[in-house]
């Protein structure tokens, strides 16, 4: 159980709380409770639910206080580890970083595809554009700095690390996260003629898949 | 699709809006939407139009547009001088355009953005529930060109026209109430005292992701990196060179530097027509 006391309630203007958590682990469970109290009917009306690193955003709540003092009552469940849905994105470990990364981490540029591939992530949140997913599940001992000059174009499709994190850039845009291979077809990570257009949502599970082959 | 809109002069920026997308934002998706809603909405009822009809937002030098059909257009939000085939025509309340006559909405006279409302709308397809163009993530229709082609909606029904509408003024000093939060404690308690006591003004690179301010510096408590963290609009984020930036309509929807307070958002449509160096006071609020 997460415990109530090791949950901090900011206030975000008229009609938002920043709801904040201990670590990485405790937002995935406190964002799982939020999704089931709302489906569930117990949540009261709320226009955005915004995940972050250690925070869950309330948007669009009619009586903020009110519900704070409700969220400080809570018990929440950790979360089960096989929550959510599972993705398999093929990866061609090529990117331009490899050898950077690999150097890092104190292995051959083989042995980045092995270990990088050996995970199973989730995305612990979204931003930056519009189906870019930023995936925790990297141990902390493989975690690398950004870029010192970022890139003015990273490819669409690019499979990229910085910091705690893992991504897949959907479309083409500067970036400053060290790129390690290339996903062959990014367009369904977002594609407006789904119900759903992003792939990858918060929670969701995410596992690279090394092609093997010539690039 | 009952008409059609050429663009013959497309302007430094004109953007199709309305009241934006909600509920996608855990997906990276900003709100957009039109920044000075209460132009919008009144240009769209002055038209018998739904408050939800999309329209034109023109930037500091309007647009210049010629319908294939009559139409019953609104200029409004910034002033600015409109003519129909050069002939000077009235600002801010319902007026006639003939099939095949240019419509032009000139450069603004005080503001910045003026609206340009169609009977029946711009009936571009909606992009998740919205037709709104959002700089930001790219969605909605792309910033319009000289020679794009829009399609217009159905009138709803005849509208009265009246001869005078409450269109306030684009301000001369901006003051935007402020409630501090959430990052307030990376401050100092003199960084705070500055926000609500110093003047800024409305800073020229200023754009519909955030209005950019120019003044004194706000300092921070310590130099840590704040984790990426969920964005609202009004949000007064403040990056490393301590110059708060206020979050527009199409702000990202997460970010990594403090938000030090959050300014209400009836404030934020005056904040819209703040012209570059409005003196700014944030005010407790």
């Amino acid at each position: 159980m997460t415990r109530s006391r090791s949950v901090e309630v900011r206030p975000a203007g008229r009609h938002a709380l920043l709801v904040e958590l201990p670590d990485a682990e405790h937002t995935a469970a406190f964002h799982a409770e939020l999704l089931r109290r709302r489906s569930a009917g117990t949540l009261p009306p709320v226009e955005e639910i915004v995940p972050g690193a250690r925070t869950v955003l309330l948007d669009g709540v009619t009586h903020p206080e009110e519900l704070a003092r409700r969220i400080a009552g809570w018990e929440v469940p950790a979360r089960a580890p096989d929550a959510g849905g599972l993705v398999e994105i093929p990866v061609r470990y090529d990117g331009p970083d490899l050898g950077r990364v690999a150097a890092l981490w104190g292995v051959g540029a083989d042995e980045v595809a092995a270990r990088h591939s050996s995970y199973t992530y989730r995305v612990a949140f979204c931003g930056f554009a519009p189906g870019f997913g930023y995936f925790t599940g990297l141990p902390a001992e493989l975690h690398v700095p950004r870029r010192d000059t970022p890139r003015t174009r990273v490819p669409a499709g690019a499979v990229a690390l910085a910091g705690p994190y893992s991504a897949v850039y959907p479309r083409a845009t500067p970036g400053g996260w060290q790129l390690i291979g290339t996903m062959s077809d990014p367009a369904p990570l977002w594609d407006l003629g789904r119900e759903e257009p992003a792939l990858l949502t918060p929670g969701t599970r995410v596992r690279f898949v090394a092609e093997t082959g010539t690039p | 699709m009952t008409g059609k809109l050429t663009v013959v002069r497309a302007g430094a920026l004109t953007t199709v809006q309305d009241r934006g997308r909600r509920g996608h934002a855990h997906l990276g998706v900003p709100r957009s939407g039109a920044l000075d809603a209460p132009a919008m909405s009144l240009a769209n009822r002055l038209l018998g139009n739904a408050p939800d009809a999309a329209v034109l937002e023109t930037t500091l030098t309007g647009c210049a547009l010629r319908p294939d059909r009559s139409v019953t257009v609104v200029v409004g939000g910034a002033p600015c001088p409109v003519t129909v085939d050069g002939r000077p025509a009235s600002w801010g309340v319902p007026i006639r355009v003939p099939a095949g006559a240019v419509l032009n909405a000139g450069g603004v006279t005080a503001g910045v953005r003026s609206y340009v409302a169609v009977a029946g709308g711009i009936a571009v397809d909606p992009v998740l529930g919205s037709r709104a163009t959002d700089l930001l993530s790219g969605l909605g229709p792309a910033p319009l060109r000289d020679g794009d082609v829009l399609p217009l909606g159905a009138p709803a029904r005849r509208p009265a026209l009246p001869d005078s509408a409450p269109w306030p003024a684009p301000p001369t000093e901006l003051t935007l109430p402020l409630r501090l939060g959430p990052r307030a404690d990376w401050f100092t308690p003199a960084a705070l005292s500055t926000l609500t006591s110093a003047t800024y003004r409305v800073s020229q690179h200023s754009n519909r992701i955030g209005l950019r301010t120019e003044g004194p510096a706000l300092e921070r408590v310590s130099a840590g990196e704040l984790p990426s963290e969920g964005m609202v609009l009004g949000a007064v984020q403040v990056p490393p060179d301590g110059r708060p930036v206020v979050f527009l309509h199409d702000h990202p929807t997460t970010g990594g530097y403090p938000v030090i307070g959050v300014v209400t958002e009836a404030a934020l449509a005056a904040a819209a027509q703040a012209a570059a160096g409005t003196p700014i006071r944030f005010t407790p609020g």
